[in-house]
């Protein structure tokens, strides 16, 4: 068979396969990185205007995830998540559960992504100009009111090559699943090439779709940043 | 300074804090299933030296790569400056792993139908799994680095390298006295948390039988199926091991004379 029978959608290729595993990479990714911006959301303000305690529980967070490798995380948190969960579950009298992966995924890749957003976003609010968060509680505006119409529309130009960074590596992360043996691109890849030996013809061919993933995301990041930039001056230098 | 910073660790959260991580390192240590330690200790740390071995050596070619990469991107005419970005374009948008498994199943597949490879001297290290492990994990940094250093290169103020090609300095003199030495300084602080990127990366790497630090870790649990006690282990170690390439790079960025930052 040649590389592109082998890719054809029907049963003998693979190409159903390919893009299932595709479908359940995107869901993963998008699942982490929206998990990872609600968890650097709130580690973000947490940082700026929480405790001592709990400034010190989020340098750890945040330190730790970015200096273990996630695979191992992903192996702690896989295997630990899913047993707190089902010791909880016995304990209230209930069966034991299999966790899907997809949850699993999502659960383990966006408390990695929330250390790093935790710093991205810390970095953007901060460099929100504090005249204008003075000025409007000054004018007294309620706090969700300044939020939304204030220090969202200033952090969100700031935050966004940071926030196109994560994503992209939320995208790349969902192939380490596969070491855990979910079924996601990189692992179905794997099984297809593994099956008909067309190592190459596969492994280019998840390369190449990762690769329009990454392009689209750039340049769709691209749009959004220049939206959420628009009305601010261009005098920035470089 | 020292006083200060000793007051720092001294605010009761902290001492209590403190306590509390005592308390958690105590439990585990005397309630945890560590017998299988004496056994695996002599491999574990022929892991942790390979994994430091892969990590140096992958770094080191990875920046020879990365340096021409980012020239080319930075300074060369379209037909090295075309390829250099694309070949970062496609590092950086693809997955290590798929990476890594390309060049392992993809290369390793390829080699045997050719006699004369296989007749060759270079055919017993080529069987073995390492040389495309160190591959892979360059070829990613000098991706990612390309990137950076076409950056850095940029970010050298323009009235240097004229006033050096006014004083008619040869062209490899420019770059290895005056463009190479300010690009690198700039990019020094990059570099160690990209290197900490790295050394997360390496773990990748097991799963083409490389036996490193964490396939010793994934070894014991299938041996013993004691699950959480080795992977807690892995965690110190990188954690270790993240500690010890920041403090180095923050040592190497302590000799140098400082940059001057705009702003």
């Amino acid at each position: 068979m040649g590389p592109l029978d082998l890719l054809a959608l029907s049963p003998p290729g693979w190409g159903a396969t390919l893009l299932a595993g595709l479908w359940n990479s995107l869901l993963i990714a998008v699942g982490a990185f929206s998990m990872g911006l609600v968890l650097g959301g709130l580690g973000a303000w947490g940082k700026i205007h929480g405790g001592p305690i709990t400034r010190d529980l989020l340098a750890m967070y945040t330190t730790v995830v970015r200096a273990v490798p996630e695979l191992i995380l992903i192996l702690i948190l896989y295997f630990g998540v899913t047993d707190l969960v089902n010791q909880i579950l016995v304990a209230f009298g209930h069966e034991r559960i299999q966790i899907s992966g997809v949850l699993a995924g999502i659960a383990v890749l966006g408390v990695v992504q929330g250390a790093y957003a935790t710093e991205v976003l810390r970095g953007a609010l901060l460099a929100v100009p504090p005249g204008q968060v003075e000025a409007a509680k000054a004018m007294g505006m309620p706090p969700l009111l300044m939020a939304q119409r204030v220090i969202f529309p200033a952090m969100l130009g700031l935050a966004m090559p940071g926030l196109a960074n994560l994503w992209l590596i939320a995208t790349k992360d969902t192939a380490l699943l596969a070491v855990v043996g979910f079924g996601e691109l990189t692992f179905a890849t794997r099984q297809a090439a593994s099956s008909t030996k067309a190592f190459f013809t596969f492994f280019l061919a998840a390369g190449v779709i990762y690769l329009i993933i990454t392009l689209l995301s750039g340049w769709a990041f691209a749009r959004i940043e220049a939206w959420a930039r628009r009305g601010e001056p261009r005098n920035a230098g470089g | 300074m020292r006083g200060a910073e000793m007051r720092d660790w001294l605010q009761p959260h902290r001492i209590f804090l403190g306590l509390l991580g005592l308390v958690i390192v105590l439990w585990c240590a005397t309630q945890m299933r560590w017998d299988w330690l004496p056994k695996y200790a002599p491999l574990m740390a022929e892991g942790i030296w390979r994994t430091i071995w892969l990590l140096v050596l992958s770094v080191f070619f990875g920046m020879l790569l990365a340096i021409p990469l980012g020239l080319a991107q930075a300074a060369g005419p379209w037909y090295l400056a075309t390829p250099a970005r694309v070949f970062c374009t496609v590092i950086r948008g693809t997955p290590l792993l798929l990476q890594i498994w390309l060049l392992y199943y993809g290369l390793g597949s390829l080699f045997p139908q050719y006699p004369w490879i296989r007749e060759s001297d270079l055919w017993p290290i080529l069987r073995q799994a390492w040389p495309y492990a160190l591959l892979a994990l360059t070829l990613s940094y000098a991706g990612y680095e390309g990137e950076v250093m076409r950056g850095a290169f940029k970010s050298v103020p323009r009235g240097q390298l004229e006033a050096a090609r006014a004083m008619g300095m040869p062209r490899h003199k420019i770059l290895s006295r005056i463009w190479l030495p300010q690009a690198f300084r700039a990019v020094l602080p990059t570099l160690g948390g990209e290197t900490v990127l790295q050394m997360k990366a390496t773990p990748l790497v097991a799963t083409i039988t490389v036996v490193e630090i964490y396939a010793v870790a994934s070894r014991v649990r299938q041996d013993t199926f004691i699950i959480y006690e080795p992977l807690l282990l892995l965690a110190l170690v990188y954690l270790c091991l993240a500690g010890a390439i920041v403090f180095l790079f923050r040592q190497i960025e302590a000799r140098g004379p400082q940059v001057r930052r705009p702003g």
